[in-house]
């Protein structure tokens, strides 16, 4: 994952300028950064665009990709869309909430990965697809899941 | 294709007239020589995922001092075939493609050269060799109007769309139509949106212009990006490929309607749409086709981006201009049309993706062509996102109104193995399955409507004898329940009912008289739910139920799955015949739940099995059974 964890909240926020409207975008940027949003940063954000705390809680837990939580190093997706999941997609999930002793949606306690679903990425083609961290795996299995987990818990 | 590069087409400035645009226009044509070679590289999601920059790289290095050129398109459609190069303007079509068949590319276009067999399309049935992309039947029976220059323009030059015909409507309409006209040759072109109801778009525009009138402030335009179809990526592929043909058809209806300000609502999975539009819009912006006093009109307007942030529901006319407006996004009721008080209360006209694209032509051809293509009430044509179990899987326009069969079976290829298709099921989680019995119909509004299932925005999933409809159903119903926004209780409340419903029948719990609670469940949802998430939830159950009652009988009666897909209904098994005892399944069973020696057939524990299925994916030898 390409966060920087040196880019200074202040700067997100100058963004944009100080208007509800803005607030998704702000929030967007915020996750980008730094892979999820934290109480401190969403009171910033509050105070930036005179939008109420609980109306910007209700907005950052209404959008799946917004996260409270800090997430993994490593962010494994995957694609449960219609082609997807008619290509075995359900496998896959099974077997990296089996490998990684999580379910679908949660981090490890090392903080090491986070798995997640997505409907479509596009590449239906491709399908069963996953996509880990930027880079996609077609037809995905069990043992590229096995050989991807393996290296990149090693990486 | 364009030699003259996009900083000398910036350096033109904005340009001031229509005249001004023609000239330009004509110095990019005179500049570019018809009959130099291309080496095109599907750069879309799917090839790019088969690794197609490498490709690109590869033949970049090789051509060194050679007088051809390497462009980057969007998806070709053909993504099954992916990394694609085709060569133009020949049209040699090279499938598969890896980064070491570089070199005798390259040979296969020089002077004299033959084309590389081996990375040609080979016809399945005769086995012929097919080099030309135009003798392809994927390619054969299509008609590309909207995805006309996807593949073979870079979408990141302006230059090069301008080649091939981009912003000659919008010339034509700032200078030579009112816009009233340009209203009026939409309205006579057919034209019905492509995001899912298929609501006349001639018609919107003119009611908004009513509302204009009434209230006096001038409207909004928007572009539906948000693509929620789990399965379908045509909107993707038009903004990745031609973002600058979404743009142009926005500033006509802008024109059209004197709006001053338009929005583009983009999934947030999509960020090579969002770069690309991102791009157009800078580039327009230098060359006067956006922004102040376009093409000296004296007309302005610009547009905004907002990325969506994961929420099916926001694809939703209402729940979408909440979002823009920066909150969560809940559908309202529609005691008022979106057309009168839309987008922080003003009159907004929002239009799908593909139905923006198709705009441009339909004022550069206008609309008696358009409404010549296709079917009476259902003219010009669709993308399809044709997937599931069919050999060619990927991207097709075709006329409305062909027929299912042929969109499956002639560009699609049928299903892989031969045998006939088992359903087809069409419009996402709000539209139905069709059985083969069905696949005379035609794929246009009206019919697909009658058949019990709907056109929705164009997602075509193919299902063979190993798909389960009652799995299938309860799928969609899954992810609406999911993506419910939980507003109105029926849709809350019902889904998840219906949802236990079907989970019971996949472990084969049920009775006759759960169906007809589903059924009356349906009908409930479909009176009391405040938008059309819930109100068209039931419909893949109810198509399914009316097409396919038996496989749901078997379920709960047989306590069978006739698929072999639902999990309590199945066990896998090894063919003591077929098994050669590799034990690559053996090592891949999470359970250890397989046993036996190397080279001796193995068996698998039914006691100690979890029926993941891993051992049948892994099985090179198709030795494991399902039942
Ligand atoms: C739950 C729900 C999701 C929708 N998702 C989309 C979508 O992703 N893209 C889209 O263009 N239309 C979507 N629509 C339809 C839009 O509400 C709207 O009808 C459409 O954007 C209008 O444009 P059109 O007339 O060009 O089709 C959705 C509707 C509902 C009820
Ligand atoms: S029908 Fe469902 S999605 Fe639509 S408003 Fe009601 S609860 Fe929300
Ligand atoms: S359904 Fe998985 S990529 Fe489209
Ligand atoms: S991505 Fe290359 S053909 Fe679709």
């Amino acid at each position: 994952m390409s966060t920087s964890p040196l880019i200074d909240i202040d700067e997100i926020i100058e963004r944009y300028p100080g208007k509800p409207e803005f607030l998704i975008f702000l929030l967007q940027d915020i996750q980008a950064a730094y892979n999820y949003i934290s109480r401190e940063a969403l009171e910033l954000v509050c105070d930036h665009t005179g939008v109420p705390f609980s109306t910007a809680y209700a907005t950052a837990t209404f959008y799946q990709s917004f996260s409270l939580k800090p997430k993994g190093e490593h962010n494994l997706r995957v694609c449960l869309g219609t082609a997807c999941h008619l290509k075995g997609a359900p496998r896959i999930v099974e077997d990296l909430e089996r490998r990684l002793g999580i379910k679908a949606g949660e981090t490890t306690d090392d903080l090491q990965f986070t798995l997640e679903t997505v409907n479509c990425l596009g590449a239906c083609a491709l399908a069963p697809v996953m996509v880990a961290d930027e880079e996609y795996v077609p037809g995905a299995t069990s043992k590229k899941v096995e050989k991807l987990v393996k290296d990149l818990a090693a990486s | 294709m364009a030699q003259i590069t996009n900083r000398e087409i910036q350096q033109a400035g904005r340009l001031d007239s229509a005249e001004a645009f023609m000239a330009l226009r004509e110095r990019i044509l005179a500049a570019s020589d018809p009959n130099r070679t291309e080496i095109i590289v599907c750069h879309g999601t799917g090839c790019l995922a088969n690794g197609s920059v490498k490709v690109a790289e590869a033949l970049q290095a090789a051509v060194k001092a050679a007088d051809l050129d390497i462009k980057v398109t969007g998806c070709h459609g053909f993504c099954s075939r992916g990394p694609l190069v085709v060569v133009r303007p020949s049209g040699l079509f090279y499938q598969r493609v890896k980064p070491a068949d570089a070199e005798d590319i390259l040979q296969s276009v020089l002077e004299g050269g033959q084309p590389v067999e081996r990375l040609l399309y080979h016809d399945p049935n005769t086995d012929q060799a097919l080099p030309q992309e135009k003798d392809i039947p994927f390619y054969s029976h299509q008609m590309r109007i909207v995805l006309r220059n996807i593949g073979k323009i870079d979408p990141t030059d302006i230059g090069d769309t301008i080649a091939h015909g981009g912003y000659l409507a919008l010339a034509k309409a700032l200078y030579q139509m009112s816009p009233e006209q340009v209203v009026a040759e939409v309205e006579r072109s057919g034209l019905r949106g492509r995001g899912g109801a298929g609501f006349p778009t001639g018609r919107k525009w003119k009611s908004a212009l009513a509302a204009i009138k009434k209230k006096g402030y001038p409207a909004y335009v928007v572009v539906n990006g948000d693509e929620g179809d789990p399965g379908a990526f045509m909107d993707r592929t038009i903004m990745e490929g031609d973002p600058h043909a979404v743009l142009e058809g926005l500033i006509l209806g802008a024109y059209a309607l004197g709006a001053h300000q338009g929005f583009m609502y983009v999934r947030a999975e999509y960020p090579v749409a969002i770069k690309h539009l991102n791009i157009a819009m800078e580039q327009a912006r230098a060359l006067g086709l956006l922004g102040q006093n376009i093409l000296g009109s004296g007309f302005d307007f610009d547009v905004q981006i907002n990325r969506g942030a994961g929420a099916f529901v926001c694809g939703e006319s209402t729940a979408l201009f909440t979002s823009i407006e920066g909150r969560a996004g809940e559908p309202k009721p529609k005691y008022v049309r979106s057309v009168e008080e839309g987008l922080w209360g003003r009159p907004t006209v929002l239009n799908n993706v593909e139905t923006w694209a198709n705009v441009p032509q339909i004022i550069e051809k206008g609309g008696e062509w358009y409404a010549g293509l296709g079917v009476p009430h259902s003219t010009g044509t669709k993308v399809f996102s044709l997937v599931g179990k069919v050999n060619n899987v990927g991207l097709v326009e075709v006329p409305m109104g062909t027929p299912l069969a042929s969109i499956v079976e002639d560009l699609g290829g049928g299903v892989p193995g031969g045998a006939p298709f088992k359903a087809v099921q069409t419009g996402g989680p709000s539209g139905g399955c069709l059985p083969y019995d069905m696949r005379e119909v035609p794929v246009d509004f009206d019919s697909l409507t009658r058949a019990g299932s709907m056109m929705g925005s164009g997602g075509m999933i193919v299902m063979d004898k190993r798909d389960c409809v009652v799995d299938v159903a309860r799928y969609f119903l899954r992810f609406l329940e999911e993506e419910s926004c939980g507003k109105c209780i029926p849709c809350r409340l019902g889904l998840t009912r219906m949802r236990e419903i079907l989970d019971g029948f996949s472990q084969g719990i049920g009775s006759e008289k759960d169906i007809d609670d589903l059924v009356s469940l349906a009908a409930a949802i479909q009176d009391g739910a405040l938008c059309a998430l819930g109100g068209s939830a039931p419909n893949p159950v109810l198509t399914t139920l009316q097409y396919f009652k038996d496989e749901y009988l078997a379920h709960i009666k047989d306590k069978r799955c006739p698929a072999g897909v639902c999990k309590d209904l199945i066990s896998y098994s090894i063919d003591p015949d077929k098994c050669t005892g590799c034990m690559t399944c053996a090592r891949q069973c999470p359970q250890k739940a397989i046993a036996g020696e190397k080279k001796k057939p193995h068996v698998i524990n039914q006691e100690l099995c979890i029926r993941c299925g891993i051992c049948m994916e892994s099985c090179k030898f198709g030795a494991v059974n399902v039942a």
